[in-house]
C-alpha cells in the first residue's frame, strides 16, 4: 500500500457519499465532448455546436428532475450552488425589503450551507438561526411551522437539505417547502446526496431552489447545478459574462456539463433498480456489522434513509484510528467531514442529533454506490472486527496521563 | 517493521521517513496537529503546525510513497507542553518544551497510540544516534545534535524509537532531500518555541499569567534596584532586559541569579555569583552502569559540557562539577554523557532543582 493511487480491484470502496466512480457512459461522453472545439457563447458554428451540447444537457437534467430547462443554472459544483442559493436569494430578498434579514438552515446542513449562513451573519448583518433536529437527524415540521408563524415576515431564505451526507437521513422536504411557500419564503434544498437515491422532482417538491452535483451521481467533479425557480430572484456571486441567466458567470464547461447530464439521466433512470440492489447490500452490511460488533450504534433513521448509507458509532474507538486500520487493508470509508488540515473533527451532524463528543468522534460512514458488490461488504466484515478491537485498545490514548 | 514516521513538514522528518522506507520498513506518515488554531502560513523560521506545514508533510509522503494522516494532538500538547511551560515559569523555573514534547507527546501519546494500532516503532527526524547497541549518542553533526532533548526518554521509549539521521550532517540531509525530489529540501530550519509564533516569550507568559509587578534586588546587599512586571519573565543567567535604574557600584553588568516566586523577587548580582559547582536534580532517567560515575554533563540545550562526578539514586541526581558553570537554571535538564569516539553516549538525565557554590571563588 502506498500513498499513490490505489488499484481499483484491490480495494473495497465504501465512500460513495464522498465521490463516486464515473460511469463509463459519462466518461465516454466527457472525452467525446472534450475533443470538440468551441465556446458555447461564441456565435460561429463551433460555438453553436458547443452551445447545442450544453442546451441538450440542460434539457436532459431538467427532464430527469421535474424542472424546466430555464431553471437549470450550471455551476462549478455543489458548494457553489449552495452558496449561490443561500447568499444570492438572501441578498435579493433583503435588497427588496430591509425587514427580510433572517436566514434559517437546519443544524445538520453541509458546511457549504452552514458556512454560507454563518458568513451572512458575520458580514451581512443577517440573523441566523439553525433549526434543531431530532435524534434521527430530522427537522420537525411542527417546530418549523412555529418558526414560520413567529418570524415569517423576517425570513429571507430557508435551506434544508434533502438528505444528509453523513447519516443519510431524508428530510420531509415537501412538507417544509409547503410551509415556507405558504408564507411566501423561498425554500432551498441541497439535494446533492439525494439525486439518484430517492425520487427528486423539483416542481413537485415545492422548493424554490435545489442543489445537485455531478460527482455524487457518477459524473465528473467540478460541475453541478442550481435548479432555480423562474420567479425566484437571486443576486449573483460571480460577475462576468452572465452566461447562466445572468445569475452565474463563467465560460461553461461543455464536456463537464455533457458528462454531468449523462450521469444524472442514468442515475435517475436506473434509480429503482439501484435502490433495491444497493439497499439490500446495505441492509446486509448493517445486519452483519451489528452481529459482529454488538455494541455498535447504528446512527440516523433506520428506515427513512439513503439506500447506500450505513453510519455507525463504535464506542471506545476513535473514528480516525479505525479509518487508518481499514485503509491499510484497502477498505475506504469516512469519518465525516474533514477540515482542510485533515484533522478529524467531531461531526456537527452527530452532535446536533444529541450524540456526545466521544460518540461523535467514534463514528464511521460506509456509503455504497452503483459499483458496490457483496465482495465489498465481505471485505469490510473480514477487517472490521479486528480493527474495532485494535482501535479500542488505542482509544485510551485520549485519557489524561 | 511497521513504523510510524512523525512528519512535521520539515526537511529532517521527511528524510527520516524516506530512509526508514528504504531500510525496508512499512512506513506510515503522520503529521501532528498541535496548535489549537493553526495559522495558514509559516512566518520565517518560527511557528509550526501551520496548514502549510501539514501540506508540506503530505507532499513529502506522496513523494516517498507512503500513506499519510494528520493526528490531532492539540489537546495533549496544550495540556502536557504549553500548560507545563507556563506553570514552570510561574514556579520560577526555566522549562525546555522540546524535551517535554518528546517525553509526553512524540514518545508517549503518539507512541502509545501507534503501538496500540499495531505499529512497532516511531521514526523521527531528530539528530541523534540510536544504534543496534541501544545506546543513545550525539549526532555526528554536533551543531545540530538533539540528544539533549531526547535524554529524558526511558529505556522502553528508546526501544521503540528510530532516529535515521544521526549519522548525517544537516547539510547532507538537505542534499539528500534535494536528490529525493523533496520540496522541503531548502525549507528554513525551525527555531525558537513552536507555539510562540512571534518569538516573544515574555509577552506570551504575560498574556497567560498576567502582570505581576515585583522587586529586583541585589543578591549581596539586599538593596532594591528596580521593579519588574512578572518574575516569570526572567531566566537565571539573563543579563538583558533588567532595565535597572541604579548602576552597579563597580559599573559591571548584573545577571539574574535566582527567581523567588513566593516573594515575586528577582535577585541579581555580578557574573561570578552565577557560578555553581554542585548541581542537584530530580526525576532521574538513568541508563548508566553505576550509581556513581565520572562523566561529562550538559546543563542546557546547546550548552557546553563540563567534567563531573555524578551520583544517582532512584529519586535524585547530584553532579559535582570539575569547574564552575554559570547560567544553571532550575527546570532545565542535566544530561550526563560518556565521551566516546563513536559519539558521546547518553548515560541519563534529570531535571535541575538547584545549583550551589561549594568551592571558594578563585
Amino acid at each position: 500500500m502506498t500513498g499513490g493511487r490505489p488499484k481499483l480491484e484491490a480495494m473495497a470502496y465504501l465512500d460513495h457519499a464522498a465521490t463516486t466512480p464515473m460511469l463509463p457512459a459519462a466518461l465516454d461522453a466527457y472525452v467525446a465532448a472534450a475533443r470538440e472545439l468551441g465556446n458555447p457563447s461564441s456565435l460561429h458554428a463551433a460555438g453553436r455546436g458547443a452551445r447545442r451540447l450544453v442546451e441538450e444537457s440542460r434539457e436532459r437534467i431538467a427532464a430527469a428532475l421535474g424542472a424546466r430547462p430555464s431553471e437549470v443554472i450550471f455551476t462549478g459544483g455543489g458548494t457553489e450552488a449552495d452558496n449561490l442559493a443561500v447568499k444570492g436569494i438572501f441578498w435579493a430578498r433583503r435588497d427588496a425589503d430591509q425587514r427580510l434579514r433572517r436566514v434559517v438552515a437546519s443544524a445538520v446542513e453541509h458546511h457549504a450551507v452552514l458556512d454560507a449562513v454563518d458568513w451572512l451573519g458575520r458580514h451581512e448583518g443577517a440573523d441566523t438561526a439553525l433549526q434543531p433536529v431530532d435524534a434521527a437527524g430530522r427537522v420537525d415540521p411542527e417546530a418549523f411551522a412555529e418558526l414560520v408563524r413567529a418570524h415569517g415576515a423576517e425570513i429571507a431564505v430557508v435551506s434544508v437539505q434533502w438528505a444528509n451526507n453523513e447519516v443519510g437521513t431524508v428530510q420531509p422536504v415537501a412538507e417544509l417547502a409547503a410551509l415556507a411557500a405558504a408564507a411566501g419564503i423561498p425554500f432551498h434544498t441541497d439535494a446533492v446526496q439525494a439525486v439518484g437515491q430517492v425520487p427528486v422532482d423539483f416542481a413537485a417538491s415545492g422548493a424554490a431552489a435545489l442543489t445537485l452535483t455531478g460527482h455524487k451521481v457518477g459524473g465528473p467533479v467540478g460541475v453541478g447545478a442550481l435548479l432555480l425557480g423562474r420567479d425566484v430572484t437571486c443576486t449573483p456571486l460571480l460577475h462576468g459574462g452572465g452566461q447562466e441567466r445572468d445569475v452565474r458567470s463563467g465560460t461553461l464547461d461543455t464536456p463537464g456539463v455533457v458528462a454531468f447530464a449523462t450521469a444524472v439521466e442514468a442515475a435517475v433512470a436506473g434509480r429503482d433498480e439501484h435502490v433495491s440492489r444497493v439497499a439490500a447490500l446495505r441492509d446486509d452490511l448493517v445486519e452483519r456489522v451489528c452481529a459482529a460488533i454488538p455494541d455498535a450504534i447504528y446512527n440516523g433513521d433506520p428506515a427513512d434513509r439513503l439506500p447506500g448509507n450505513a453510519h455507525f458509532s463504535f464506542p471506545g474507538c476513535e473514528g480516525d484510528a479505525l479509518l487508518l486500520l481499514l485503509d491499510a487493508q484497502g477498505i475506504y470509508c469516512s469519518t465525516g467531514s474533514a477540515c482542510s488540515a485533515g484533522v478529524a473533527q467531531p461531526s456537527h451532524v452527530l452532535l446536533a442529533m444529541g450524540a456526545d463528543d466521544p460518540r461523535a468522534r467514534s463514528s464511521l460512514r460506509f456509503s455504497l454506490g452503483h459499483d458496490s458488490t457483496k465482495a465489498d461488504v465481505d471485505a469490510l466484515l473480514a477487517a472490521l472486527p479486528g480493527a474495532v478491537e485494535r482501535a479500542r485498545r488505542a482509544g485510551a490514548w485520549k485519557t489524561p496521563r | 517493521m511497521r513504523v510510524l514516521a512523525a512528519m512535521s513538514g520539515g526537511v529532517d522528518s521527511a528524510v527520516a521517513a524516506a530512509r526508514a522506507r528504504d531500510a525496508g520498513h512499512d512506513v506510515t506518515g503522520v503529521h501532528l496537529a498541535l496548535a489549537r488554531n493553526p495559522q495558514t502560513f509559516r512566518t520565517g523560521a518560527r511557528g509550526c503546525c501551520t496548514l502549510e506545514d501539514s501540506r508540506d508533510a503530505r507532499r513529502a509522503a506522496d513523494v516517498i510513497g507512503i500513506p499519510f494522516y494528520v493526528w490531532d494532538m492539540a489537546e495533549e500538547f496544550h495540556d502536557s507542553v504549553v500548560d507545563d511551560f507556563v506553570n514552570e515559569y510561574a514556579a520560577g523555573r526555566t522549562p525546555n518544551p522540546c524535551l517535554r514534547c518528546n517525553e509526553k507527546i512524540k514518545f508517549a501519546a503518539v507512541l502509545d497510540r501507534a503501538v496500540a494500532l499495531g505499529f512497532d516503532a516511531v521514526v523521527t527526524g531528530h539528530h541523534a544516534r540510536l544504534g543496534a547497541d541501544g545506546l543513545l549518542r550525539r549526532s555526528v553533526d554536533l551543531a545540530k545534535d538533539q540528544s539533549y532533548v531526547l535524554a529524558v526518554l526511558t529505556r522502553a521509549q528508546l526501544d521503540r524509537a528510530i532516529f535515521p539521521l544521526g549519522d548525517s550532517t544537516k547539510e547532507r540531509v538537505r542534499a539528500e532531500a534535494a536528490e529525493r525530489g523533496l520540496a522541503v529540501a531548502d525549507k528554513p530550519d525551525s527555531h525558537d518555541i513552536c507555539f510562540i509564533a512571534d518569538g516573544d516569550t515574555r509577552g506570551f507568559l504575560e498574556s497567560r499569567l498576567g502582570s505581576a509587578p515585583g522587586d529586583i534586588v541585589d543578591g549581596r546587599t539586599g538593596e532594591r534596584l528596580g521593579t519588574h512586571n512578572g518574575a516569570y519573565g526572567f531566566t537565571v543567567g539573563q543579563r538583558k532586559g533588567l532595565d535597572l535604574r541604579v548602576p552597579a557600584a563597580d559599573g559591571r553588568p548584573r545577571y539574574v541569579l535566582s527567581i523567588t516566586p513566593v516573594t515575586n523577587t528577582v535577585t541579581v548580582g555580578p557574573r561570578e555569583d552565577l557560578e555553581v559547582d554542585v548541581v542537584t536534580a530530580d526525576r532521574p532517567i538513568w541508563h548508566g552502569p553505576a550509581e556513581s560515575v565520572t562523566c561529562e554533563v550538559q546543563l542546557r540545550a546547546h550548552g557546553e559540557v563540563v567534567p563531573a562526578a555524578v551520583a544517582v539514586s532512584p529519586d535524585a541526581l547530584v553532579a559535582t562539577l570539575a569547574s564552575p558553570m554559570r547560567g544553571v537554571a532550575a527546570g532545565q535538564a542535566i544530561v550526563a554523557y560518556r565521551p566516546d569516539p563513536e559519539g558521546d553516549i547518553v548515560l541519563g538525565s534529570a531535571t535541575i532543582t538547584a545549583g550551589s557554590r561549594v568551592s571558594s571563588h578563585a
